[in-house]
């Protein structure tokens, strides 16, 4: 759909490094992805794999020490968020980009209504009147399908159920406008019916309000039934991103392919045993000098453990980190 | 010994309602019907899955059914012996036939102790053996559950997630035990985790003969493990069928809601898909509706459903399903017209 559309968000070469005990943590590296207006873009990949991390580098979210960004450019409407001031960032965050997160239950402040945190950004970064704010986060409510909505402004967080919740931090994050919506595992603390229900209220108001959203989960199901294009997280890095169709249809990286077939589908037939992926997620001590999947690789050759792959094009808009999938001889 | 084809665990009727407490003088104001009235039985040999959102009361069942509560009513028999009333140190003596896993490895090892001590704990506790037998043993068993012998003397921080999930896996088989209770065994586990832990349960149902009882909120995984699914809501079963009908032809208005809202991994075919969107949220176990207890989000919800609560009965052979639908005294037309209403739904 957003094919020619102008890139919202590009981020280039990005790596976070954490410090610790006895040594470090490259928990991302080198990452670089776009996002065009409009667009959904799934990221996919197991716990540990750097999803979130990312996200929170290039929000300036992770407390520093211990998180350190070593390298990277962010553009965001024209400004590198990496360089600019914390009060511009400030600005940003909750603004123009707006973020929600996992846990509906820890991410409300209990001691405060929900109608005053839907509030606080109208009024930090919109200077809206009180009275005016509170229309909005009015309107807000509405918006996310709460019925009687300016009478449960004057609620608790503990007065709503999970799923409820989950759609007040959508409200909240959708305030400002924003131009960019970052979901970090929105609806991995919810019920399947209730991760329906919001499924398709997230479908719906990227619809009516034309924002750009990144979509983090470890659910390839969830991603199949949302995203317009997909990266695929491993051990820090990007091994492959692809239209979903694409992504779906033609798997390049072995890590993707593994993944689509370790899960057992209810429209398959179901098999006698499951395919697994032998062996553990790496522990990223150094920055990777060879590719971090070799160990659990089926079809890995000698080159995988001499030179980390970089991302090979495969066609429109498809890439993946591998030598397998690109054919490059063991020789180079 | 007894027949082989008596069902290892039999469940009639079984509740467990907690009490809640209030006012000055901490009176009992009302309970939470967490199971309220649940019946089914599990064949030797064969694998019963447990579904159901958060709250449904399937995790609180399954502790129920081990006798790890003080059930409110309901009979429980395993293995020939009826426990649903039998004192602490009986069922002490029954503990080596029915074990646990549990969800969240890492809250269910100790920490302070060596996965070999883990392990060896439920010999210690229920047998006479040597300690050379002893030791010999928790090595044997963590050959079966695929973990290294040279990490007995570590402990659970040094493990990852599937690994330490391995080591509950271990210590439930120690005993030998007939009945294991897995209760969301791999929820906490990532995906390419979880492949390796639900081969490893069927490796050792096929080895040691095990009867599992399967609790778990991710359907597709139980489609693939269990031989019969009870689909749990609000403290009752609503549907107890084989697999293949239960996942082909759900009768259940619940049922069918709960596997459409499945998301597939397949982009085609989640396009192509009716989904059934339920409004609203569970109601509370504390205040549960009038009549059936899904009459609040049902689809296909009739007069009778807000008045009376629909029976949990035999419809097919093997099919069990508590709905008006499926019951003849509703009529015809109610019946014609809540299926239209269904259908309506879908679109």
């Amino acid at each position: 759909m957003p094919d020619g559309a102008q890139a919202v968000l590009d981020v280039r070469g990005l790596q976070t490094v954490f410090k610790v005990r006895g040594g470090e943590v490259h928990a991302v590296n080198d990452v670089s992805f776009d996002l065009k207006a409009g667009e959904l873009l799934g990221v996919v990949g197991e716990s540990g794999s750097g999803k979130s991390v990312t996200m929170m580098s290039l929000l300036g979210l992770l407390p520093s020490p211990p998180a350190d960004i070593r390298q990277g450019r962010v553009t965001f409407e024209g400004k590198d968020l990496l360089q600019v001031d914390p009060a511009t960032l400030r600005d940003v965050r909750g603004g123009r980009i707006g973020f929600v997160f996992q846990d509906p239950m820890t991410s409300l402040n209990p001691v405060f209504t929900v109608g005053y945190q839907i509030m606080e950004p109208l009024r930090s970064h919109m200077n809206l009147s009180k009275s005016a704010a509170r229309d909005r986060a009015q309107e807000l409510l509405e918006l996310v399908g709460i019925p009687s909505a300016r009478a449960r402004l004057d609620d608790y967080p503990h007065q709503f159920s999970g799923g409820m919740r989950q759609r007040v931090m959508i409200a909240i994050a959708l305030a400002c406008d924003p131009k960019v919506l970052i979901a970090d595992e929105p609806t991995t603390a919810l019920d399947v019916t209730i991760q329906a229900q919001i499924i398709e209220l997230m479908k719906d108001l990227r619809d009516k309000l034309g924002m750009a959203v990144i979509w983090i989960t470890h659910d390839l199901g969830v991603i199949a039934g949302i995203a317009d294009r997909v990266m695929v997280m491993y051990g820090g890095q990007v091994v492959e991103q692809a239209p979903v169709k694409e992504l779906f249809g033609n798997p390049k990286h072995p890590y993707t392919q593994a993944l689509l077939t370790t899960i057992p589908k209810l429209s398959e037939e179901r098999a006698r045993r499951l395919t697994v992926i032998e062996g553990q997620p790496p522990i990223l001590g150094e920055a990777p000098s060879a590719c971090s999947f070799r160990d659990r690789c089926p079809r890995a050759i000698p080159i995988c453990a001499r030179r980390n792959p970089p991302r090979f094009e495969f066609g429109d808009r498809h890439d993946a980190a591998c030598f397998v999938a690109a054919e490059v001889s063991d020789a180079g | 010994m007894l027949d082989e084809t008596t069902p290892l665990v039999r469940i009639r009727d079984l509740k467990m309602h907690f009490p809640i407490y209030s006012g000055l003088f901490r009176r009992q104001t009302g309970a939470v019907k967490a199971v309220d009235g649940v019946s089914f039985d599990i064949q030797r040999g064969e694998t019963l899955g447990l579904v159901g959102e958060s709250g449904c009361g399937k995790s609180t069942c399954g502790r129920a059914v081990l006798r790890l509560y003080d059930i409110t009513g309901g009979a429980i028999e395993i293995d020939g012996v009826e426990i649903g009333e039998s004192s602490q140190s009986d069922l002490r003596r029954m503990r080596p036939t029915m074990q646990m896993v549990f969800q969240d490895p890492q809250a269910s090892l100790n920490p302070r102790m060596t996965v070999e001590a883990i392990i060896r704990e439920p010999l210690d506790e229920h047998t006479t053996l040597s300690k050379a037998e002893k030791s010999k043993k928790v090595l044997e068993l963590m050959d079966a559950v695929g973990l290294n012998r040279r990490f007995a003397k570590r402990y659970p921080h040094a493990f990852s997630g599937g690994q330490r999930q391995r080591v509950g896996i271990a210590r439930a088989l120690a005993l030998n035990p007939k009945f294991i209770v897995c209760d969301e065994p791999i929820a906490a586990l990532d995906v390419s985790i979880q492949a390796q832990v639900v081969n490893l349960l069927e490796d050792l149902q096929e080895e040691f003969g095990l009867t599992y009882l399967f609790i778990s909120h991710d359907l597709s995984m139980v489609r693939h493990i269990a031989t019969r699914i009870a689909v749990m809501y609000l403290g009752k079963v609503v549907e107890l069928a084989p697999r293949a009908p239960l996942y082909d032809a759900p009768l259940h208005p619940y049922t069918r809601a709960l596997l459409s809202a499945v998301p597939e991994p397949d982009p085609a075919k989640a396009e192509a898909r009716e989904r059934i969107v339920l409004q609203g949220d569970v109601p509370s176990p504390a205040n549960p509706p009038e009549g059936c207890n899904f009459c609040t989000r049902c689809p296909a919800v009739m007069d009778v459903c807000r008045r009376i609560d629909p029976t949990f009965q035999e419809v097919e052979p093997g099919r069990f399903v508590a709905c008006h639908l499926y019951e003849d005294h509703a009529s015809r037309a109610e019946k014609a017209e809540a299926h239209a209403n269904q259908q309506g739904s879908n679109a």
